[in-house]
């Protein structure tokens, strides 16, 4: 099993490099873009095959690991 | 006195703790190795700075994790004194050992240079510092210090902001970009309330961006960072 975990800074955390992003995307003349934010995909191998006890295991991984609770939020994917 | 210096793989200002603790202090200082369970018996602990395994993930995330972290967390609880400098800060806060994370610097740039800072709290590292300005240099990319709203109000109301970034006289810069003289922003990276430094609330947990231990004798360019130092020796003696 594989999950797709994505590791994104808190909406009222400030994100520089979002905002330098956002500008070098408007200096190349894309005008439309609003707001950047840039955020982590981590990519896990799992060996297990039940979604629950997975679901749970990662919850714990970006609890205790992955993800900061101060600055940051997560969510994850399977893929079978 | 006994100073116990953690490295971990990645650190980089190990020795730089070491020297003032050893040399200059004048301690029984040495280094634990972040794969040791047993910090021995000391009387204080440093958290160094550095770029503990290469800043992957977040700034002293997988630090958090070093077999040696029971012990410090055990050594803090039992009321121990402990400095975290730049990435000892930001591995203290990872632990959870003092509130607040360390972000991007604001202007996304790696800050190398020597700053003033304004001592505010009173506690094990910073006996008589309160009102006084000291220099020290400052050499991160991650040091924007942030928190929530109520954990700023806390470290207000309760008196640990050990330290904030301040112009030569300590006034705080008026505004997040106030500049001095030379050009170079008082606050170097954007943080909340322009905070350099925390404690705990026992007042003896300390961790700050700065770099004390690299201003710790007059031939590195400053000695203003010693009397961190000083404050660490006058508390042990008083608690003695």
């Amino acid at each position: 099993m594989k999950a797709n975990v994505y590791v994104t800074l808190k909406q009222e955390v400030l994100d520089p490099q979002g905002d330098a992003v956002r500008r070098a995307l408007g200096a190349l003349g894309f005008d439309d873009v609003k707001r950047v934010r840039v955020g982590k995909l981590i990519e896990i191998d799992l060996e297990g095959a039940d979604e629950a006890a997975a679901k749970e295991e990662l919850a714990s991984m970006c609890e205790k690991l992955l993800a900061n609770p101060v600055i940051e939020d997560f969510r994850f994917e399977l893929e079978k | 006195m006994q100073i116990a210096v953690i490295q971990f793989p990645g650190s980089n200002a190990d020795w730089d703790a070491l020297h003032a603790a050893r040399d200059v202090l004048g301690a029984d200082a040495r280094y634990v190795f972040h794969k040791e369970t047993d910090l021995g018996s000391p009387d204080a602990v440093l958290v160094p700075g550095g770029f503990s395994y290469g800043d992957y993930l977040r700034p002293g995330a997988i630090a958090g994790y070093s077999p040696i972290v029971p012990a410090l967390r055990a050594f803090a609880k039992k009321g121990g004194p402990i400095l975290g400098i730049c990435n000892g800060f930001q591995i203290l806060t990872e632990l959870g050992l003092l509130p607040g994370a360390l972000t991007r610097n604001q202007h996304l740039r790696f800050e190398c240079r020597m700053v003033h800072l304004r001592g505010e709290a009173e506690g094990a590292f910073t006996h008589g510092l309160a009102g006084q300005v000291i220099r020290v240099p400052i050499a991160h990319a991650d040091g924007r210090y942030q928190c929530d709203a109520e954990t700023l109000k806390a470290l207000e109301g309760e008196g640990r902001v050990a330290f904030r970034y301040c112009d030569a006289q300590g006034n705080v810069p008026a505004s997040p970009d106030e500049v001095d003289a030379e050009g170079l922003r008082l606050n170097p990276n954007g943080s909340l309330a322009h905070i350099a430094g925390i404690y705990d609330a026992s007042g003896r947990v300390l961790g700050m961006m700065p770099h004390p231990e690299r201003a710790s004798e007059a031939l590195l360019g400053s000695a203003d960072g010693f009397t961190l130092f000083q404050s660490l020796a006058q508390h042990l003696e008083t608690a003695r």
